[in-house]
């Protein structure tokens, strides 16, 4: 391919993805923010947060144990490490080495 | 000043971990397709978001149209035009610097602006905890991709696995968040309706209908007048 053609879609990418992370900024430029969309700004982060859990998740099934336990298994291990010592470094790399072995060397 | 980058930067430590694995997939990717390093390397400064990147290398194989780029593009990263909402005031004051924060604002730099916790933090450093999270963020995926592109062949390695600690990252603000919040509605209708979408849709399509859902879900039932849930400020 030309490198015309490389540059045209790096910069259409780069625009449409700017264009998205700047559309509340543009709608409400200048104006005073809707009493909505204030309230909405206040629940949105736990949403979607819970909305990226899942979709980190999504390519989970339940045909063979290797395309869910490790995964499972792993968030199940990050919760209750949170919940039980609420150290955030701990409650990652306890999930995380958790997969780790649960993927290389189990399944 | 100061205060902020160590903040930031033990705060995004888990983020660095979820990106060597798919920064370097990335780079080594992108080399295995022909592309320059510098290619990778603006993709990476310039796009700043992975999964396009990733669909970005079929773009640049040809056969694609312009338009199908927009259309695919938007698409993708649909959920992105939620990600301001929390932040549209508290950004106005900081003049320039929100242009930077704008640009730099993938489901990472989100979830780290979300979980901030400032609660000895002067507005100062507020501003550049913010920036600081973004900076580095947006430092550590350039720097992985081109690392990948220029000795990708050369790491053996088995990362499998490891690309989880993301997801813990997300699980862990989530917990942190339900804990100092007074209602764990939004949650509760997040997850349902990604259930659901995940059912109807499967994995490549739900996140945005799940998105909206969840926001036609909030406003309605603030419209109702019922005893709506306060949130707890991210800002």
């Amino acid at each position: 391919m030309t490198d015309l053609w490389i540059v045209t879609v790096i910069a259409v990418c780069a625009l449409c993805t700017l264009l998205e992370r700047a559309f509340p900024f543009l709608i409400f430029r200048g104006r005073e923010v809707p009493e909505i969309i204030r309230y909405l700004g206040g629940l949105l982060p736990m949403a979607i947060i819970c909305t990226l859990v899942f979709y980190c998740l999504r390519n989970v099934t339940f045909e063979a144990g290797a395309s869910w336990v490790p995964q499972l298994a792993a968030s199940l291990i990050t919760a209750i490490l949170h919940l039980w010592k609420g150290n955030t470094m701990l409650s990652i790399a306890g999930g995380t080495i958790c997969c780790m072995i649960l993927t290389q060397f189990v399944f | 000043m100061k205060k902020a980058f160590l903040y930031s930067l033990k705060h995004s430590v888990p983020i660095l971990i979820s990106f060597i694995p798919v920064g370097l997939a990335y780079g080594i990717l992108m080399q295995s397709t022909g592309r320059s390093i510098l290619c990778t390397g603006a993709c990476s400064l310039f796009v700043f978001a992975g999964s396009l990147q990733f669909l970005m290398v079929e773009f640049f194989a040809g056969g694609t149209t312009l338009l199908s780029v927009v259309i695919l593009s938007l698409l993708l990263n649909s959920r992105h035009i939620f990600y301001g909402l929390p932040f549209i005031e508290k950004w106005r004051e900081y003049g320039p610097a929100r242009l930077f924060l704008i640009y730099a604002l993938p489901d990472e730099a989100f979830s780290l602006h979300c979980s901030n916790d400032f609660d000895d933090g002067n507005e100062k450093d507020k501003k550049w905890t913010y920036i600081f999270d973004a900076l580095l963020i947006l430092l550590y995926w350039v720097v992985l991709s081109v690392v990948g592109a220029v000795a990708g062949s050369f790491i053996h390695f088995d990362t499998s696995g490891i690309d989880f600690a993301l997801t813990a990252l997300f699980i862990v603000i989530l917990i942190d968040q339900i804990k100092s919040s007074p209602s764990v509605f939004p949650a509760v209708t997040a997850a349902v309706s990604s259930i659901v979408w995940l059912l109807i849709l499967g994995p490549s399509g739900f996140i945005l209908p799940s998105l909206l859902t969840t926001v036609s879900v909030l406003i309605l039932l603030k419209n109702r007048g019922r005893s709506a849930p306060e949130g707890r400020n991210a800002v």
